[in-house]
């Protein structure tokens, strides 16, 4: 029976299978067609995509840092270079035994246990094919002992990286400023100007000075190394090299032979003595003192030199070239008189009576005379030769504030004067609004007065100043101070642009040669309050001092310089420019707290200063400058 | 008919009751696997060497089980289920000593897997439980059917290797299906297991498996963890475009992106290098093969034969579609290899064995069809 049925049922089993049969090879078909149609998905239609992703998973870019440009004076001297520092780097894969490697180098290289200590921290942290930092920056024993031994340290090399330093230390400091490491301050606003990118390798970044305002010029464009990573981020190969274009070389205005001799002047002192060029603004020489070493920010300045800089009563952090605000005192005397004469207050010829005092009428107050018997009749010439101070106590008053504070503002008093470092105060000019905003006081009249012999609340910077000076030399001419020369772009040296200021047009130019030549009387005549200082000038100088109060005084008190504090003492100043006729330098003086005021302390230096700069025979020779410019 | 033509073109084939063109897709297919797994290993010609060994040896087993004499297969059938069976449940009892997944068994002399067996073994003994009784299988017969199934499913499930205990037990749903199991059956049945997947998900899978699950459905959900095999996968195929980037030029597999590149994942390898051009062929040969095995199928004699063939083409299928499917997102992460091309021993052996039993199945005619 089962055999009967058995053959009987084939041919309908088979057909039944046959058809089962079918059903299954279509839809193996089709499962295979699925198949395809998302392979045809995947290779085609997100091909890019995920060549995209492929791509991102394998290529890694790795920045290279641009040289920083280097900057030199005008003569063609390094003022701020990049030298090569060596660190020694360990790649944890290629190594061993790491603790046998330790104990190897730590008597050959007399490391400290700290420095393991940190190595050992960081190799945490590190991924084993990068680079681990053991010493960060060798010095020449180590360098020469490992290079004798590297043989026996495979995985362990020698890397160069260049790190800014100042071959002249504290001597251009506040000139040129330093770079220091990038902080989270920098990398906020770098992201903000789009600029983060561009720093990808970079170490350190201009702080202060020249290194700060000129940053996007000494920094250059980073290159990038592409590279082709395994899983683990090991470098299989280099796919190819964008290199960096490095940063422009920048030239300053500055002069370092002046430059060294203006420091040597303000040894030991406060204050800061600047040398322009009348005929464009150039800062020949800028001297802050006392100064600091700059390299000391390098590569992140220790607690205790930041301390001892902080907390020092000298303040050498501070650029009193910029930042200092000194009561003017009797060196604005000058344009003051422009200003009498201008608006017709007075004449070359207008003359007024000096007891040694003034006084304003129905007020009590008497304000004194530097010379407490008076210099008797006196006219404007007169008053700047000898310095009267009753003279200027008249014309302030006649003038008024208000026409004193505008018209000294395009002096620049008041106003930054737009050189090219950041660090720069605007100082006071004082006015009626001023005042009020300041302490919301209305002005007083007996306040002009002493506005009119340049103290008061009026403050102005030495770089004030020079500018305010440079007006006077030139007959109008407001250059903006700047210390950039020139700079290398693609191996040409592009001048830096004079920017000025609109120049002061007086309705009677001749009101200028009316103070010049009482300024040229200062320095050369009979009476001239700088004439020891300026004895036997082979040049002709013209000038104006200055004797600042740093305290005022009682109306009865008496000051004598050997008894007070130190630092109650009178700060010296003086302004002036040479030659005379042809004026080229205009030169500006402050010296804090001195025995003595401008005519014995601070008249000498400057004078000093301009023999220096009439010194044709130290000068470089044009040759010295071509072969700088190689 | 067909025997005398194949004696007649390839006489020496016909001796060792070989299947010509069969044997020639599955070369095609070792052949790619060699060069597929030089590129994979990362140009290790020592494990290059060792697949060539085993693909030798997978012949070896293939040309054997071909000159078994159909009867004599159909008489080990049940022999080798049960053989089987006791094997599965010596090694969860060792594998209770040691800790995690056991699939081995160390039977002194040698290891064994028992689970590879049951590939074979559970095929042919549906096959023989359900030719005996005759198609379409009654409902008993089903019953208990389905009873031969879920037993080595089970305790293969609970070594735990999900991926070989579904291929099981799809070998002996197919047969159950080829038999000629109203569609009735199977529309309930299939509505019987989406009612089963929730217990499946609650109750019975490991959280290692229901991880796969969730990253399969979104593999962004843990790109650096469970999800990194399918993204990396994913884009090994994809950048490689429609030509590929060449042998030996696959940068996510020779960079190392690509995780279990040359066994599970080879797939990708070979789609990133060979492109969308060499998946089509690809796909073309394992078509081929598939195809093949339906034709062997349908022309067998005697209902046995069609069944264990049918069931052993439709699990190769099973096998390609869920390896493809996985390693392109399509279906979660499952252990399974791609057969025949990825880099390991013992599957490869076992699935030649299968194509043996095909060919066996073709060559070895009976008496009883030359009467008819």
């Amino acid at each position: 029976m089962k055999r009967r049925v058995t053959i009987r049922d084939h041919s309908a089993e088979a057909g039944l299978f046959s058809r089962r049969m079918l059903f299954c090879a279509i839809f193996v078909l089709l499962a295979m067609l699925g198949l395809l149609a998302n392979m045809y998905h995947l290779q085609v239609q997100e091909h890019q995509a995920l060549q995209t992703r492929s791509n991102d998973n394998r290529i890694k870019l790795l920045p290279l840092a641009p040289n920083r440009g280097l900057i030199y004076d005008r003569n063609g001297v390094l003022l701020a270079e990049n030298m090569p520092v060596y660190s020694l780097e360990i790649v944890p894969e290629e190594i061993a035994d790491m603790s046998v490697l330790l104990n190897d180098l730590k008597p050959l290289l007399s490391l400290d246990e700290e420095t393991l200590n940190q190595f050992r921290e960081q190799l945490k942290r590190q991924r084993r094919f990068a680079h681990v930092t053991l010493v960060d920056e060798m010095n020449e024993q180590q360098l020469n002992i490992f290079a004798a031994n590297q043989h026996r340290f495979p995985g362990v090399s020698i890397e160069a990286r260049l790190v800014r330093h100042y071959p002249y230390g504290e001597l251009f400091t506040h000139a040129l400023g330093y770079v220091a490491k990038i902080n989270r301050r920098d990398v906020e606003r770098l992201r903000e100007e789009e600029k983060l990118a561009n720093y990808a390798a970079t170490r350190t970044i201009g702080k202060l000075g020249v290194e700060r305002f000129y940053e996007d010029k000494l920094h250059g464009e980073v290159g990038y190394q592409r590279v082709e990573v395994n899983n683990r981020g090991r470098v299989i190969r280099t796919v190819d090299i964008e290199p960096p274009k490095p940063g422009q070389d920048i030239y300053l205005e500055i002069d370092s032979r002046l430059q060294r001799k203006a420091t040597e002047l303000l040894k030991g002192r406060r204050g800061s003595i600047i040398m322009m060029d009348a005929r464009n603004g150039g800062i020949l020489t800028m001297v802050s003192a006392p100064s600091y070493d700059p390299n000391w920010f390098v590569n992140g300045i220790s607690y205790k030199h930041y301390q001892q800089l902080l907390n020092s009563s000298d303040s050498p952090l501070l650029n009193r070239s910029t930042q200092g605000g000194y009561p003017p005192a009797s060196t604005v005397k000058p344009m003051l008189a422009i200003l009498g004469l201008e608006d017709e207050i007075i004449t070359p010829t207008t003359r007024i009576w000096d007891p040694g005092w003034f006084e304003i009428k129905g007020a009590k107050r008497r304000y004194r005379d530097w010379l407490a018997w008076g210099h008797g009749w006196v006219n404007v010439s007169k008053a700047i030769i000898v310095s009267c101070d009753t003279f200027f106590y008249d014309l302030a008053l006649k003038l008024g504030i208000d026409r004193i504070s505008e018209f000294m503002n395009k002096f620049g008093f008041g106003d930054y004067t737009g050189i090219d470092i950041a660090e720069e105060t605007d100082a006071v000019m004082p006015s009626r609004g001023w005042k009020r905003a300041r302490f919301n006081l209305p002005w007083y009249a007996g306040e002009t007065v002493s506005v009119g012999i340049g103290q008061s609340y009026w403050t102005a910077t030495p770089m004030q100043l020079t500018v305010a000076t440079g007006i006077l030399a030139t007959g109008g001419s407001h250059f903006v101070p700047r210390l950039l020369h020139s700079s290398r772009q693609q191996g040409e040296r592009v001048l830096a642009a004079h920017e000025e200021f609109p120049p002061i047009v007086l309705k009677n130019p001749s009101n200028w040669d009316v103070v010049h030549d009482a300024m040229v009387e200062v320095n050369n005549g009979a009476e001239g309050g700088a004439r020891r200082a300026f004895k036997d000038t082979p040049y002709i100088s013209a000038g104006k001092t200055g004797t600042a109060q740093v305290r005022s005084l009682g109306e009865n008190e008496e000051y004598n310089a050997e008894e007070i504090d130190e630092r109650y003492r009178d700060n010296a100043m003086y302004v002036g420019y040479a030659p005379a006729d042809t004026p080229e330098v205009v030169i500006a003086i402050a010296l804090e707290n001195t025995l003595g005021g401008g005519g014995s302390v601070a008249a000498p230096v400057a004078r000093q200063m301009l023999d220096a700069y009439f010194d044709r025979e130290n000068q470089p020779t044009p040759s010295e400058i071509d072969d700088a410019d190689d | 008919m067909q025997t005398t033509e194949e004696r007649q073109r390839n006489p020496w084939l016909h001796r060792f009751h070989i299947d010509g063109p069969l044997l020639f897709a599955l070369v095609c297919l070792s052949l790619t696997s060699l060069f597929v797994v030089y590129s994979a290993s990362g140009e290790d010609l020592a494990m290059m060497e060792r697949q060539a060994m085993r693909i030798g040896l997978s012949y070896l087993a293939m040309l054997v089980v071909a000159q078994i004499p159909s009867l004599t297969v159909v008489r080990w059938s049940a022999p080798m289920y049960l053989l089987g069976l006791l094997l599965l449940v010596a090694v969860l009892v060792m594998g209770e000593i040691g800790k995690g997944a056991q699939r081995w068994l160390d039977i002194g002399i040698m290891t064994i897997q028992p689970s590879e067996l049951m590939k074979l073994a559970v095929p042919m003994m549906m096959a023989w439980f359900i030719a005996k009784q005759g198609m379409p299988p009654t409902f008993s017969r089903i019953l208990g059917g389905l009873l031969l199934i879920t037993a080595p499913t089970l305790l293969i499930a609970k070594q735990p290797d999900l991926g070989t205990s579904l291929l099981i037990a799809c070998s002996g749903i197919f047969v159950l299906f080829l038999s000629g199991l109203s569609w009735r059956l199977v529309a309930v049945s299939v509505g019987a297991l989406s009612a089963f997947a929730p217990v499946l998900w609650m109750f019975l899978m490991h959280d290692y498996q229901r991880q796969r699950v969730l990253t399969f459905l979104n593999p962004e959900r843990d790109p650096l963890g469970s999800g990194y095999h399918i993204i990396q996968s994913k884009i090994a195929i994809g950048s490689g475009g429609i030509e590929g980037k060449g042998w030996l030029q696959g940068t996510q597999s020779q960079l190392e992106f690509l995780p279990e590149r040359h066994t599970d994942f080879i797939f990708a390898v070979f789609s990133e290098e060979f492109g969308l051009m060499g998946v089509s062929l690809l796909l073309l040969l394992y078509g081929f093969v598939i195809f093949r095995g339906m034709i062997i199928a349908n022309r067998a004699q005697d209902t046995y034969g069609k069944l264990l063939a049918g069931s052993l083409t439709l699990t190769f299928f099973v096998y390609v579609f869920v390896n493809i499917g996985m390693v392109s997102g399509l279906l979660p992460v499952v252990g399974v290899p791609l057969p025949l091309i990825s880099y390991g021993g013992t599957s490869m052996v076992t699935l030649m064995a299968g194509f043996g039993l095909l060919m066996a199945i073709a060559t070895h005619r009976r008496l009883v069809m030359r009467k008819e």
